[in-house]
């Protein structure tokens, strides 16, 4: 008989806790540090190689900063058109 | 390292508005927003001057400084972005701008004031590069794909000028020189800040 009744406590309990489990707070929003950017981390524009995008005409390799950015300056020299005309 | 700033040549700008249907065509932005406009100054009146204007990704970004979320973001090229996933749409950057840059679509999930779009210089947002999630959030991301912004680079007249700030300013100052007028970049002391001593020279041989 006790042990029917110590098996039927610890069934009961057992029960309590999944249920309280249940009404557990989990943090679900950003916690905002004034001034400070906590938004998802960006991607820098020449971490990937141009690929096969229509009309690119710059090329360099992924992680290649500076090929990067002279494939970008050699490209803004087609707004300058002192340039492109001599 | 390349820090990307806008020019608009205000002698050039003949009020075309390819800039606008460039940035609409390119970024896919609904009706309602514009990232991109011209202002027409004495509209009518001889020697009315024209300017395409968007964010100028400031150098101090009224916009950063205000935002209660602090969503917004620059990146090392100097191009200020944000991220949508936070946006509240409350319009405090609106006021803060001094462009009128930041814009709201009117209809959708947030009913009469949606999260706020602006100009990324072509540069996406944060999500992987080039992304359909990027793409549908922020538009293209030309500058990962080796391009410059595309109402620059659509500019009939090359009135507009976009990409690393040293490279056009060198652009605008040669143009300036040869034709000997119109060396008034408007909106670059708003947006990049005025230099402390007008009169210094520069020293030789140095990038501007």
């Amino acid at each position: 008989m006790i042990s029917v009744r110590k098996f039927v406590f610890a069934g009961a309990s057992l029960i309590a806790v999944v249920a309280i489990t249940g009404c557990g707070e989990k943090e679900q929003v950003v916690v905002y540090q004034q001034g400070k950017y906590q938004g998802k981390a960006d991607t820098k524009p020449w971490e990937n190689d141009p690929g096969a995008s229509l009309y690119t005409t710059s090329k360099w390799k992924a992680g290649d900063k500076s090929g990067w950015e002279n494939a970008l300056k050699s490209r803004n020299q087609n707004q300058n058109e002192y340039t492109r005309a001599e | 390292m390349a820090r990307m700033k806008f020019i608009c040549d205000a002698e050039r700008c003949i009020e075309c508005n390819g800039c606008v249907t460039a940035c609409k065509q390119e970024n896919e932005v609904p009706w309602g927003v514009n990232r991109r406009r011209v202002v027409t100054i004495n509209d009518g009146v001889a020697g009315e001057k024209s300017i395409s204007v968007a964010c100028m990704h400031c150098s101090d970004a009224p916009c950063m400084a205000v935002c209660p979320v602090d969503c917004f973001y620059r990146t090392e090229e100097g191009v200020v972005l944000h991220d949508k996933d936070m946006c509240i749409g409350c319009g405090y950057c609106f006021y803060a701008c001094p462009f009128g840059a930041p814009q709201f679509p009117q209809a959708g999930a947030f009913g009469m004031r949606g999260k706020m779009d602006k100009c990324t210089f072509c540069a996406g947002g944060p999500e992987k590069d080039n992304s359909k999630e990027e793409f549908a959030k922020y538009g293209s991301n030309r500058l990962a794909q080796g391009k410059l912004p595309a109402c620059a680079e659509m500019c009939s007249t090359k009135a507009l000028l976009g990409g690393d700030g040293d490279v056009i300013s060198d652009i605008f100052r040669d143009r300036a020189l040869k034709r000997g007028k119109g060396a008034e970049v408007w909106g670059w002391g708003t947006a990049y800040g005025k230099p402390d001593n007008p009169q210094q020279q520069a020293p030789k041989g140095a990038k501007s």
